[in-house]
């Protein structure tokens, strides 16, 4: 009698549903997954030995490019730890500012999220539909810093500079017509604030037709429902964070249960999952685009109302303004020492984590006194998930696989670091 | 005609045609029509692309291929053109002679089909009279030379490919059959042309009527069989990278892609045929239009209408839905449509022997 056994296959690094550079050895029975062992490591940038190396400051630009599609959450985590060990505390309106900023960044994220999962079940159409809005989150992230994606716009003490009062704008070119132009640039006309506020408007609008599309559909139900099951219990063990712990019915949000900035002071309300498959997960991170909507809309509302500084006022941490440098001598000295040598941090521990997209995005710094940190360790939320993917797959298809992939919204520049 | 080629030209041309045996006329004559009818079917394939690549990115907010010649008009050419010059790398360990051999075999189906689909009243390459059991058997070949891809390349992605294809073929091949069943008692004949004058009359003669869920599982099996999304799980490309056509490149590619493209539109004009009445229009019998009115005569145009629409509605699905699990496909085959399709037959047959609906004269 022939011998009947495995086979395994090689998924990735090159696959269109790898998300970067996953490579996934799968020992297949038929179609069936006996077990899925993920090869991490091929996006290793050494981020945490190249921080250790250079002053506090110079690393932020770093920190944007671990989870390249939520650039400013984890400035946010990084900033928090230096800012716990230089015993600062940014002002009400940076504080704002941050908070409006790591929510623009949830739902750039989960659009990014959205459109990929639908695109590797086969929704093709909701990628371009989420890339369609999170274009306009990308020009609110350009206004504020010059840059679309790494913005490096969070400092110790603050954020960089103020909102700007005009929002960058479309130029007519050989395949746009002025007219299509003008039309583009309408909401653009305002200052930032009525950019976010126009968005925040018509946001919930696009949510429900990216659900028109998929929530009741049922071929999208049939390949979510009871996929990757994962209970409470194992979620926690798994050290799952974020919407993938939330999926599985865990109240657990770093917002509401650790409020860093002004969280405490805002409105919103934290979805949870009953199933823990990846349906609920769906479920759970649409939910969580309409919530932001709701902070950003209310700290819209605040920043209107409410001027005053974005950075403290503490030449030691944050470089003086050019005007002032030009013609204060003790300002231009300041100034060369920052850029030079940077500052030093006290010497001691600090764990500063925010509520990213993807979970607990964590930064452990150790400070031995000098302008470098001694060391800095990466809490990427994705590492714990993607450890339970074998866990997750057991037993499901191939085609399952790439959901999986999906719903645990990988990235890997921040599971390699 | 006379009036287009003047008679110097015209004259000895007619002696010489007098004068060739009958059967050098026919060959010549039908020669002549399978080249045009191919090369049509060509064209109008690289400009489905074209359409499908269009319709698809205005439904995604987007606006398709606007660069190449006024329009984006030109980019099938331009497509065309690129796949020429690339290189066919034919894998080492793969088995060379099928997987040169497997393109053809998909294509060559794809338009012999063609032979025998009536275009309007007079025009049929080949009238044959079991037109119907010739276009069940040249679908059911066509699926041989994704199996064969899949196998000859020798890559594990290709191999799930064949096997995910090869299921799928088997399951929908009885629901199409069981469908046609339904259309053959209506029509009372295998002859694709005398089943579309059976449907002659008017909108209410149509087959779709009677037979909406044989038209329906007709058309989701065609989906199926030509692995469109969402059933486009032998090339699947989030899962198995491009299935069964993971390894080819060049021509050999694009005569794959010519092949599911040629079989859309083969799906298209059967559907139009078997359901929808083919040439006929549907303004028959409709007085208000003018005694003269063109619109009401059966043409070739309306067989185009009904192509293209049956065309947007293959893009329309792949816009819309997210992909079947391959499992999920074979469920839907065995346990919804066949199921369907069997009770419908025996709907049919009791409604034929009672005489109720408008089959009655015809299948009685």
């Amino acid at each position: 009698m022939a011998e009947i056994q495995n086979y395994t296959m090689n998924f990735g690094p090159q696959h269109p549903a790898a998300h970067g550079v996953l490579r996934l050895v799968l020992e297949m029975d038929g179609e069936v997954i006996q077990r899925a062992d993920p090869h991490v490591g091929l996006l290793h940038r050494a981020t945490e030995k190249l921080a250790e190396s250079k002053p506090y400051s110079q690393s932020i630009g770093y920190m944007d490019r671990l989870d390249y599609v939520s650039m400013m959450c984890n400035e946010h985590s990084y900033v928090l730890a230096i800012e716990k060990l230089l015993g600062i505390v940014p002002p009400v309106r940076a504080q704002y500012i941050r908070v409006m900023f790591d929510e623009i960044t949830r739902v750039l994220n989960h659009l990014m999220w959205l459109g990929a999962h639908g695109l590797d079940i086969g929704a093709m159409t909701m990628f371009l539909y989420c890339f369609r809005e999170r274009e306009d989150l990308m020009d609110c992230y350009e206004a504020v810093s010059g840059t679309r994606m790494h913005a490096t716009y969070y400092r110790p003490g603050g954020v960089f500079r103020d909102l700007p009062d005009s929002m960058p704008k479309y130029q007519p070119s050989k395949w746009r017509s002025q007219k299509k132009v003008d039309k583009l640039n309408e909401i653009r006309q305002g200052s930032l604030l009525d950019f976010i506020d126009a968005f925040t408007a018509k946001f919930p609008a696009c949510v429900d037709q990216y659900e028109t599309l998929l929530t009741d559909n049922r071929i999208w139900k049939q390949r979510t429902v009871n996929i990757a099951v994962v209970s409470p219990e194992r979620a926690l063990q798994l050290g799952f964070t974020g919407p993938m712990l939330r999926g599985s019915g865990v109240e657990w949000d770093l917002r509401k249960k650790q409020p860093y900035e002004v969280y405490d002071r805002l409105d919103f309300d934290i979805p949870v999952g009953v199933n823990g498959d990846c349906y609920d997960r769906y479920l759970v991170r649409v939910e969580e685009m309409r919530q932001s909507n709701r902070i950003i809309k209310q700290c819209v509302d605040w920043l209107r109302e409410n001027s005053g500084p974005v950075i403290v006022d503490d030449h030691k941490v944050v470089a003086p303004s050019r005007v002032e440098m030009k013609d204060d001598m003790e300002s231009l000295i300041h100034h060369f020492k920052l850029f030079t040598e940077g500052y030093c941090v006290p010497a001691g521990e600090a764990y500063a984590a925010v509520e990213h997209p993807k979970g607990e995005f964590g930064i452990y710094l150790i400070s031995d006194g000098a302008n470098k940190p001694y060391r800095v360790k990466i809490r990427a939320p994705g590492f714990a998930h993607l450890s339970a993917m074998s866990e997750m797959v057991e037993g499901h298809m191939l085609a399952d696989v790439v959901a999986v992939i999906g719903t645990q919204d990988i990235v890997f520049g921040e599971v390699d670091r | 005609m006379t009036a287009l080629i003047p008679d110097f030209v015209m004259l000895p041309w007619m002696a010489f045609w007098e004068g060739l045996p009958p059967l050098m006329q026919l060959l010549f004559s039908k020669t002549t029509l399978i080249v045009f009818v191919t090369v049509c079917i060509i064209l109008t394939v690289a400009f489905t692309t074209y359409f499908e690549r269009k319709v698809i990115g205005y439904m995604q907010g987007r606006i398709g291929p606007n660069r190449v010649g006024p329009l984006g008009l030109g980019q099938p050419f331009a497509d065309v053109i690129k796949l020429l010059i690339k290189e066919i790398v034919v894998p080492q360990k793969s088995n060379r002679f099928l997987f040169i051999i497997a393109p053809l075999l998909s294509i060559v189906p794809a338009l012999a089909t063609w032979a025998v689909i009536p275009l309007n009243p007079t025009t049929v390459i080949a009238d044959i009279n079991a037109g119907l059991l010739y276009v069940l058997a040249l679908t059911s070949v066509g699926v041989y030379g994704v199996i064969l891809a899949g196998w000859a390349t020798n890559s594990k992605y290709a191999f799930l490919g064949a096997m995910r294809s090869a299921a799928q073929i088997v399951a929908y091949e009885i629901a199409m059959g069981f469908a046609l069943v339904g259309v053959l008692m209506a029509g009372g004949s295998l002859n694709l042309g005398d089943i579309t004058r059976a449907q002659a009359g008017g909108v209410s003669h149509w087959f779709i009527l009677p037979l909406l869920p044989l038209f329906l599982v007709y058309f989701i099996s065609g989906v199926a069989e030509t692995n469109r999304a969402p059933f486009d799980v032998a090339e699947g490309e989030s899962e198995i990278v491009a299935g069964f056509h993971v390894e080819y490149s060049g021509v050999a590619f694009a005569v794959f892609f010519l092949a599911e493209y040629a079989n859309m539109v083969l799906i298209s004009a059967l559907t139009s045929i078997f359901f929808l009445g083919g040439w006929a229009s549907p303004f028959e019998g409709w007085t208000f239009l003018g005694a003269e009115s063109l619109l009401r005569e059966p043409s070739f145009f309306w067989l185009a209408v009904k192509i293209a629409f049956f065309i947007f509605v293959f893009f329309w699905l792949r816009a819309t839905f997210p992909r079947y699990r391959y499992d999920q496909i074979m469920r839907l085959g065995w346990k919804v449509f066949i199921p369907i399709t069997i009770v419908w037959i025996a709907v049919e047959g009791v409604m034929a022997w009672l005489r109720i609906g408008p089959w009655s004269g015809m299948a009685g």
